[in-house]
């Protein structure tokens, strides 16, 4: 199952349509990078909204885009995780320390306009 | 008489036994009846000496000990525990809220049990062989008696507590909306980790119901917090990350701050403010709101509209 992403301005939106394997998940990791490069992107919104499991494979992945595309030179925020999702989440230890979250695409967005403006910090 | 063979007592008379042990029974019920005021009396005397329903006064005893004593005979009449059990729950319902403790009803049944016993063998003492077969028959109606209206207590006690326990939980985690985006959750007494749960899903759920980006917890009413529930404060307030929230808590007792220096939980997760009025302004700085008093605002404003 392939995620499409979305060009919008210097932003791209990847919206996870359904579940995800492993290999799906690897595969919009290199995806991104790719895009970002080529569409000089600042910021990176991953909708992880329809998912109702993440195991510690698609956490550590969601990890390593955030990491892999701050080295590109762009922001990442992952939206849209659900109230049983996040406690799952956390009871198993997977907190996605460094990595920004938002509820939504909506506050997703706010939050990277808000990064690039480089207003003050609103969001952590 | 059918109802003898009542289904729900396991210690019911062997047929056999019957038609012997109903004529004693009824002899039985007849020697209760005549007797009825004294046993009464003797009945409350004792409860009295055994300073039992001391929350009562004499005459309510008296009253109590009427209806009961009725009750009970009937009992042994009929053979037909369902009027008890109401009398019982009825009985219960009414002593509960006074304060009287399981041990005094048990403690009241037994005596009655032992007030019509010492008068049975007062009755029979000339008669040993009698006395036994009245005995037989009198003692298995006198348990199931003094168990119906124990257990019936007991049941009604367990009603009442569990009654309470579902409004406690109903009203212990309010999820208030102050403002656009800013969410209040004040938690009062002991947090247990049943509660602890239900708190972190409503407040995820309220996340979301109401986009908020600011939560507020304040525990200026819970009086400790062990490891098990700090662990859980902490991934609560992950959880709240995750979902794009801020969570600021607030009215941390000087108690709780070293139970959670002690045991290690890190607070570089966690956002914290003294007081809650310390809290809902911090979330405001954070949600770009600004709050001006009335009287100064027009005067800043004048010298620009003229």
């Amino acid at each position: 199952m392939e995620v499409p992403i979305l060009k919008q301005g210097d932003y791209l939106i990847a919206s996870i349509q359904s579940a995800l394997s492993d290999a799906d998940l690897l595969n919009l990791r290199d995806e991104l990078a790719d895009r970002v490069g080529r569409f000089r992107s600042r910021g990176v919104i991953v909708d992880v909204t329809p998912i109702d499991v993440m195991d510690s494979f698609a956490t550590r992945t969601m990890r390593s885009i955030a990491h892999m595309l701050k080295l590109r030179g762009a922001e990442t925020v992952i939206v849209g995780i659900q109230p049983e999702v996040a406690f799952a989440m956390v009871q198993l230890g997977l907190t996605l320390e460094d990595v920004a979250t938002a509820l939504d695409l909506e506050e997703g967005l706010a939050y990277l306009n808000d990064r690039m403006t480089g207003g003050s910090s609103s969001v952590r | 008489m059918a109802s003898k063979k009542d289904p729900q007592t396991a210690d019911t008379v062997v047929p056999v036994l019957q038609e012997a042990t109903l004529g004693l029974l009824r002899e039985l019920v007849a020697h209760l009846r005549q007797n009825r005021t004294q046993l009464r009396e003797e009945w409350v005397r004792r409860i009295t000496e055994a300073q039992l329903l001391i929350a009562m006064t004499k005459e309510e005893i008296f009253a109590e000990a009427t209806s009961v004593f009725d009750n009970y005979v009937e009992l042994l009449e009929t053979g037909s525990i369902e009027a008890l059990q109401a009398h019982a729950r009825n009985l219960s319902e009414r002593i509960i809220p006074r304060g009287v403790e399981t041990q005094e009803v048990v403690g009241i049944v037994l005596l009655l049990r032992d007030v019509l016993a010492r008068s049975l063998f007062k009755k029979y003492q000339s008669d040993f062989a009698l006395l036994n077969s009245v005995l037989d028959a009198y003692e298995p109606a006198a348990n199931r008696i003094a168990n119906t209206v124990s257990v019936g207590f007991v049941q009604e006690r367990e009603r009442i507590i569990r009654q309470q326990q579902e409004a406690i939980r109903e009203l212990s985690t309010p999820v208030l909306q102050v403002r656009e985006r800013l969410l209040i959750l004040p938690i009062i007494g002991v947090i247990d980790p049943q509660r602890s749960r239900q708190i972190t899903e409503q407040l995820l759920r309220g996340i979301r119901a109401n986009r908020a980006k600011v939560v507020v917890i304040d525990i200026t009413g819970v009086p400790t917090i062990d490891s098990q529930v700090a662990n859980h404060l902490v991934q609560t307030v992950e959880a709240s990350r995750l979902m794009g929230a801020t969570v600021i808590v607030t009215g941390l007792s000087s108690e709780i701050a070293q139970t959670l220096v002690t045991i290690g939980v890190d607070l570089g997760k966690m956002k914290t403010v003294g007081d809650l009025q310390g809290g809902i302004e911090e979330s405001e700085r954070i949600l770009g709101y600004k709050v001006i008093d009335v009287s100064e605002a027009p005067v800043q404003k004048s010298p620009g509209v003229m």
